[in-house]
């Protein structure tokens, strides 16, 4: 969830709405005057207020602004997960940020704590999107600014999101392919929840991990189009055991409700399980 | 007519037998549109009145102009159930010689019933009425729904006038001020601006935090115990609890479960649910807005109620010993469980106790929700600023960092542990608010009391002094 790195009000509390990380940004929320302030009160925040086990990222401002580094020694030294780079365009580009972070690592001796999320806002980043995702042990996850891609493709939103499509995909493949997360853009109409929720079927489908969101009030139907339906979880758990049974047994190829079961098909019923744990449906016991 | 008894209000008032020293009564059904308690007051203060009490059932940011007839010794003593806006704040400055004394609804009724507030005139505001007194609650030009708060002064002041805009034809029936209680008719200009009376718009809260505190108390109340075939419950009219409604609707429709009735100050929500078919009656000491105040005056099973019949608490069959549920606000709980609705954390009086001591105490299940922070100050606290409604009457409060429960009540504990709700200690909710906002400044009281807060039964809870 973002969160505006100026709002004291909105960092202190974001948190008890339950979202799954929280994003505060230094970046296109905080207008210029004010970047400094900012950049002070998110280091604080990060030091002083018990997130409890959320996971932390701060959008920092770009490396070739008067902000970036800056917003790196900041936030690195109060301990931040996750640093998000917006706009990125190439591998080199995360490589500059990861030698930023490891001078501060190693000045504060926490050597590899802080890991990078890369928004990918450009034509030319969706090209490099594998080259991105791969361009450091530290890239956890790319993410697509749709706001800036599309101005940058020569086109407009739109509800149904057809000028995103291969956006998405792209960048679904090469998370993928790179063992990293991927998760998709914000939508900002908080007025038209339907069209919200269809947008989270879509990425859903799509292979996103999980949607960026501007307002607790996104947070209930992200979760409910993500969360598996008691009817997947009972699937998966009778696909889980089975294999289970026929490893005991020594035997490679099982069969459920008549049907084979092959690798596929037991990788999604584990995601299944995992997502179901995540999401707080079942317990971590009861997933065994 | 014949026996008309019409007169203007300057008559009224000599008819009516008033001297210095006497108490005149007014309701508050108007709310912020409210004109006439400033207009009798006004007039009283020209025909040369002095040390007059003024029991009102509330008063708010419009009565600011009491503040000069205070001054000037018109107005000696003030009995009501909240204050508001410039005239709170000077009464809480130490304005009055006197101290105002704060009374729930249910505990003005009982103490209007008993003779302990006595009234000598009553000045009822009506939005219209016929020659003879009959009074009611719409009119051409406003519409309030319920006149519950006024009944108790027309059956009991001394001497009842009831003022109205809306002159009608007799007989205007059904009435809710009967014309066998009323001395005198007053037909003034306005009574009250219709636009602060009542508001049409219904609208859902979209703050997130009102939506997550509503969420968490209607899942205290799914799982409770106390939610089933027949229950009753009420709410007041904060984002928060009107958000409550609206999920609570949800599972009774899904469960198929409906409410008996739904109590107190009547909403549109409690309305729409009513019309659903899935509460039987409403029962309706104050109309909310413009939608209630219609379905009273349309529905058979929406009816209206005195104060003492919805709280009193010394009336056996008053509504809220009936009453299973309700889910009350706070400005502040502290770690006795015990609720300040009246004085703000700056120690300036700004609130009402309203219904909140009565059904608190009388309901089977009474719920607090209140944010643990509004901006920098603490909701959740070691000690409240001034003791409203006992911790011995409130079961759970919830915020958004977590539930408690009354460890009187380890049953409801159990049941909303068992339903994966967070149940917390009280006290760590406090340390909560403590560790994120650190302890405040204690405040600058002085030593003159100001105001005096009486429970329900007639006895003092707490004294209020003046802040520097």
């Amino acid at each position: 969830m973002f969160v505006p790195g100026n709002n004291p009000g909105m960092m202190a509390d974001a948190h008890i709405y339950g979202p799954d990380s929280i994003m505060l940004d230094l970046e296109d929320s905080v207008t210029l005057a004010e970047k400094d302030a900012a950049r002070l009160l998110v280091h604080n925040a990060l030091k002083s207020i018990d997130y409890g086990t959320t996971e932390m990222v701060v959008r920092i401002n770009p490396l070739n602004t008067p902000y970036g580094k800056k917003d790196v020694e900041a936030v690195v030294k109060a301990g931040v997960d996750v640093i998000r780079m917006p706009k990125t365009e190439t591998a080199d580009e995360v490589k500059e940020l990861e030698a930023e972070i490891l001078k501060v690592e190693e000045e504060i001796g926490a050597v590899g704590r802080t890991r990078i999320m890369a928004a990918i806002e450009s034509a030319l980043g969706i090209v490099n999107a594998y080259a991105i995702a791969t361009a450091s042990p530290r890239m956890m996850g790319i993410a697509l600014g749709a706001e800036d891609y599309s101005a940058n493709l020569k086109t407009n939103r739109t509800p149904g999101g057809a000028e995103l499509l291969l956006a998405r995909e792209q960048i679904v493949v090469a998370a993928r392919a790179a063992g990293i997360c991927c998760f998709d853009t914000v939508y900002s109409n908080l007025d038209d929840m339907e069209t919200f929720r269809k947008e989270v079927e879509l990425i859903k489908t799509l292979g996103f991990d999980g949607k960026s969101i501007i307002n607790p009030r996104q947070i209930e139907i992200v979760n409910e189009v993500f969360t598996p339906t008691e009817k997947e979880i009972n699937k998966a758990r009778a696909v889980v055991a089975a294999i289970k049974e026929a490893q005991a047994k020594g035997s490679g190829v099982i069969a459920v409700n008549g049907k084979m079961v092959d690798r596929p098909v037991v990788l999604r019923a584990e995601r299944t399980i995992a997502l179901a744990v995540a999401a707080g449906v079942i317990d971590k016991e009861e997933a065994l | 007519m014949r026996n008309s008894k019409v007169v203007s209000l300057e008559e009224a008032i000599r008819r009516s037998g008033l001297k210095d020293g006497m108490t005149i009564s007014f309701h508050h059904h108007f709310r912020g549109g409210d004109k006439v308690v400033n207009m009798v007051v006004d007039k009283l203060a020209n025909m040369g009145f002095k040390d007059l009490k003024l029991a009102a059932s509330s008063l708010s940011d419009v009565h600011k102009p009491l503040i000069e007839h205070i001054k000037n010794g018109v107005i000696t003593g003030i009995s009501t159930s909240g204050l508001r806006g410039e005239l709170a704040d000077a009464i809480s400055h130490g304005l009055m010689a006197e101290p105002v004394i704060f009374r729930s609804h249910g505990g003005r009724g009982s103490a209007i019933a008993s003779g302990e507030q006595r009234i000598d005139v009553a000045f009822l505001g009506a939005c219209s009425s016929d020659e003879l007194g009959n009074a009611t609650g719409y009119g051409s030009k406003s519409i309030c729904g319920s006149l519950g708060y006024a009944l108790p002064d027309a059956r009991y002041a001394k001497h009842v006038v009831v003022i109205t805009d809306d002159l009608v034809e007799y007989p205007n029936m059904p009435q809710s001020i009967s014309a066998a209680d009323v001395e005198s008719v007053v037909v003034a200009e306005s009574v009250g601006d219709s636009s602060k009376i009542s508001s049409g718009a219904i609208r859902d809260s979209k703050n997130p935090r009102d939506i997550l505190l509503a969420k968490q108390a209607a899942k205290v109340i799914i799982n409770s115990g106390y939610f089933q075939d027949g229950f009753s419950i009420q709410t007041g009219t904060g984002g928060a609890s009107l958000a409550a409604v609206k999920y609570i609707r949800e599972e009774m429709i899904s469960r198929g479960i409906k409410a008996s009735f739904a109590l107190g100050g009547i909403t549109a929500h409690m309305v729409k649910l009513h019309e659903e078919g899935l509460i039987g009656k409403l029962i309706d000491v104050q109309s909310f807005d413009k939608v209630a105040a219609e379905s009273i005056h349309k529905d058979p099973m929406h009816q209206e109620v005195s104060a003492v019949e919805y709280a009193s608490g010394q009336h056996l069959g008053s509504a809220t010993h009936a009453l299973d549920i309700v889910i009350l606000s706070a400005l502040e709980v502290d770690t006795d469980f015990n609720v300040n609705v009246l004085v703000g954390s700056d120690g300036i009086i700004r609130g009402a106790i309203g219904g909140h001591q009565d059904t608190a105490a009388d309901s089977a299940l009474s719920i607090i929700v209140c944010p643990l922070l509004r901006g920098r100050i603490p909701c959740v606290v070691p000690k409240v600023t001034t003791l409203i409604t006992p911790g011995k009457s409130v079961d759970v409060v919830v915020t958004e960092y977590g539930i408690a429960v009354n460890p009187a009540r380890p049953e409801i504990a159990e049941k909303l542990r068992q339903a994966g709700l967070k149940v917390v200690d009280i006290k760590e909710l406090a340390a909560k608010a403590t560790s994120i906002i650190g302890t405040p400044d204690p405040l600058p009281f002085g030593d003159k009391v100001v105001g005096v807060v009486m429970n329900r039964d007639g006895s003092v809870l707490d004294k209020i002094y003046n802040i520097k």
